[in-house]
């Protein structure tokens, strides 16, 4: 690539995407010929470390991919190795597997929607400093992510890299009253929840509409969280078991995230856009109301939005919540017998920003011997490239320093995580 | 149980636990100092910076949902993780670093952190002892990268991960995969009130004794490596009916002699004591120790 007439613009960082990486844009004239995001995360070699391994101990090795979504790579884990080994954990166990996921995306979406994203709309730099003019609305969403914290703390210990997950279910199971306790601060937490989607609601939103296809977990009858088939908006269905074949990963020279795409070359989104688009129908009442009160359709296709849609999910993350701990009875182990086999399993959950997808091949020892993750943010990195391609396109008007705000914004808007992905922005616009 | 007296026992003095209450009176009073009274004190700069790292140990900060906005009130948080990678600003009274040194780059940034920074403090496994990334140091890295990327020449990476005190000097090490928040909490108002913290160097096994929780190895038989474990985390695992796995790094002086045929005896295989040391503090010296004191141990 030849920089001609690069232009380094002044905003050197993007301080709410909390990751390091650079965006550059190539214009020739009005026309946007490439866009790219550059990734620098240094790499940490899960992937390799894990072969040898014991098959129980990746639910506490890839927790430490990422501090932001923990709970994502244990369930993804263990829904992998249990896979491999045969065996379902349902009823209770289930539950409480679904609970501390709940509190995983109460507590991160309250954090991208008051710390990271909110502040965008509303233009200050941060949300601590928007907590100078508006402190009672981030006292509220700090007490929605504590909500969120208190959730993975009586259930997984504590709120980064809970220590209770284990396959097959727990170590120990929360007695009734640990969880009864969560209950008082989890329904003003519904009350917050609510208010929240209104206060997001009024903010103003570009009309934009990212074009790409969208893959989440589905499974009739509940908002797919923890477990369900692959879907996407384009209609295709299939099992974790066939993630492999669907999904493909590429290895581009700007990155040291993967890019996927799927099998045919579409590019796709995951995450809080596609999981409302498949599968608003199966909402609660209220976070249904909710969003039709704050002018959502059945599906929603700007980026921008996303914050409607996050405030959305933790209204239903919260009811979910509270419903598992009122009809709560301690099972009577804490979890099931997962012996190894050789074999294969396959895993995929929704993190907070998308679908995860865990793959481990372990021998009758139980000794892992091939695992393969594929994090959201490499699944939306090529639907967020086109994205801002078109984006940019549009604003070519803008000079330099307007573009790089309204880009950091646009990609904000993916809430691309700390780790699995990107550290930001240095824009290098190369208009020749 | 007999062997049990092996193991050093918790010795129940030093510190008081830490109180989150207290710690937020604490916090309250040095942030109207700072912004209430006539003329204002100066407020001290704070940095966080990242290396390799998954970001846990920073979102602590955050995660301090009823300090954080008091704590915004008595220090200027001037950088937060995200600052340009090449441009480094400052100069900051406190820098928290965050994550290993694992590229070129990053050592080169870890020095310029070092010179902009009035005390550095070190956070987290990574950042104390190399994280769980450092298990590359035990490995081919050329063949890690061939694992995981299509390309591998488009990785560049230094063949070791490597602990922030490798490379420049550290005022203050904080420990955990994650930290504490208590802890964080405790380290930036004593310098905010030019108080030593108070962060204790004892076992896990003391604040198992604090909290009241019965030992996991004598009631249940279940192995844990509290015993030769930095306390700070409040003794979580065993709360859980889980022995503890280390996130805190080695103890002072740990006494892996006893502790390694305690934990056979209790029935771990001889390749699982390798592994249970070969975690978030895999390059610590004494847990890369006990590794080979394991391996030489009979299967
Ligand atoms: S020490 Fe653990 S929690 Fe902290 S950054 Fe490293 S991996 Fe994350």
């Amino acid at each position: 690539m030849t920089h001609r007439n690069d232009r380094v613009l002044a905003v050197a960082e993007l301080a709410r995407v909390e990751g390091e990486g650079a965006m550059y844009i190539r214009a020739s004239g009005d026309v946007v010929e490439e866009v790219r995001l550059d990734i620098y995360e240094p790499p940490r070699f899960f992937e390799a470390f894990l072969r040898g391994r014991g098959y129980a101990e990746p639910p506490d090795i890839t927790a430490r991919i990422c501090g932001i979504c923990p709970v994502a790579y244990q369930m993804s884990a263990c829904a992998a190795i249990e896979d491999a080994c045969g065996v379902t954990v349902y009823g209770t166990l289930a539950d409480l597997r679904r609970l501390l996921y709940c509190g995983e995306w109460i507590e991160s979406h309250a954090l991208h929607i008051y710390l990271l994203h909110a502040p965008d709309f509303l233009g200050y730099a941060s949300g601590i400093e928007m907590a100078a003019d508006r402190r009672d609305i981030v006292e509220r969403g700090l007490a929605l992510k504590k909500a969120g914290n208190s959730i993975m703390e009586a259930v997984g210990g504590r709120a980064i890299h809970p220590v209770n997950v284990r396959i097959g279910g727990f170590y120990r199971v929360p007695t009734r009253a640990e969880l009864a306790a969560l209950a008082g601060p989890l329904r003003r937490a519904l009350d917050d929840a609510l208010a929240t989607v209104r206060w997001v609601a009024g903010f103003e939103f570009p009309d934009h509409a990212c074009g790409a296809d969208m893959l989440a977990l589905s499974l009739p009858g509940t908002y797919a969280i923890e477990r369900g088939a692959v879907a996407t908006l384009s209609g295709m269905r299939f099992g974790a078991a066939e993630f492999d074949e669907h999904v493909v990963e590429e290895h581009v020279p700007h990155s040291t995230a993967l890019h996927a795409h799927l099998a045919g070359g579409g590019r796709y989104l995951t995450g809080p856009l596609a999981r409302y688009s498949l599968n608003s129908s199966w909402l609660s009442p209220l976070a249904r109301a909710a969003a039709r009160d704050a002018g959502l359709g059945p599906a929603c296709d700007n980026p921008f939005r996303s914050i409607i849609v996050r405030a959305v999910e933790v209204v239903y993350a919260v009811e979910e919540a509270l419903r598992i701990i009122d009809g709560y009875q301690p099972p009577g182990r804490p979890a099931v017998e997962v012996r190894p086999r050789a074999g294969v399993g396959h895993g995929v959950t929704e993190a907070p920003r998308g679908t995860l997808y865990h793959r481990y091949q372990i021998g009758a020892d139980g000794i892992i011997t091939d695992a393969r993750i594929v994090p959201p943010t490499s699944q939306n990195q090529a639907a967020i490239e086109t994205d801002l391609h078109a984006f940019v396109q549009a604003r070519m008007d803008l000079d330099d320093a307007e573009l790089t705000r309204r880009c950091e914004q646009a990609i904000r808007n993916y809430d691309p995580c700390i780790s699995c992905s990107t550290h930001f922005l240095n824009l290098t616009v190369d208009r020749s | 149980m007999g062997n049990h007296t092996a193991i050093p026992g918790p010795q129940l003095t030093g510190p008081r636990p830490l109180r989150e209450e207290s710690l937020r009176e604490e916090l309250l009073r040095e942030e109207s100092l700072r912004e209430h009274h006539g003329a204002p004190m100066a407020k001290p700069t704070l940095a966080v910076w990242k290396l390799a790292s998954c970001d846990g140990c920073q979102l602590t900060l955050l995660d301090c949902e009823d300090e954080l906005l008091a704590l915004a009130g008595a220090v200027e948080i001037a950088h937060f993780t995200e600052a340009s990678s090449d441009h480094v600003g400052g100069p900051y009274d406190v820098s928290l670093v965050e994550g290993s040194v694992t590229t070129e780059r990053d050592a080169r940034r870890i020095a310029e952190i070092r010179e902009v920074s009035r005390v550095l403090v070190s956070i987290g496994a990574c950042a104390t002892s190399g994280g769980i990334q450092a298990l590359r140091n035990f490995a081919d890295v050329a063949e890690f990268t061939s694992v995981v990327y299509a390309r591998p020449e488009f990785i560049s990476t230094l063949g070791t991960s490597t602990p922030v005190a490798d490379h420049v000097s550290v005022d203050f090490e904080l420990r955990g995969c994650p930290i504490d928040r208590r802890q964080l909490l405790e380290l930036l108002t004593a310098l905010l009130a030019g108080r030593k913290p108070q962060i204790p160097a004892h076992s896990v096994c003391y604040e198992c004794k604090l909290r009241g929780t019965p030992c996991v190895m004598v009631a249940r038989g279940t192995p844990c490596l509290g015993p030769v474990t930095q306390a700070g985390c409040g003794a979580i695992c065993p709360s859980f009916a889980r022995g503890c796995y280390g996130c805190f790094g080695p103890v002072a002086n740990p006494n892996l002699a006893s502790l390694i045929p305690e934990l056979r005896r209790l029935g771990m295989p001889q390749a699982a004591v390798d592994r249970v040391f070969a975690t978030f503090n895999a390059a610590s010296p004494a847990f890369a120790r006990a590794r080979t004191e394991a391996r030489a141990g009979t299967p």
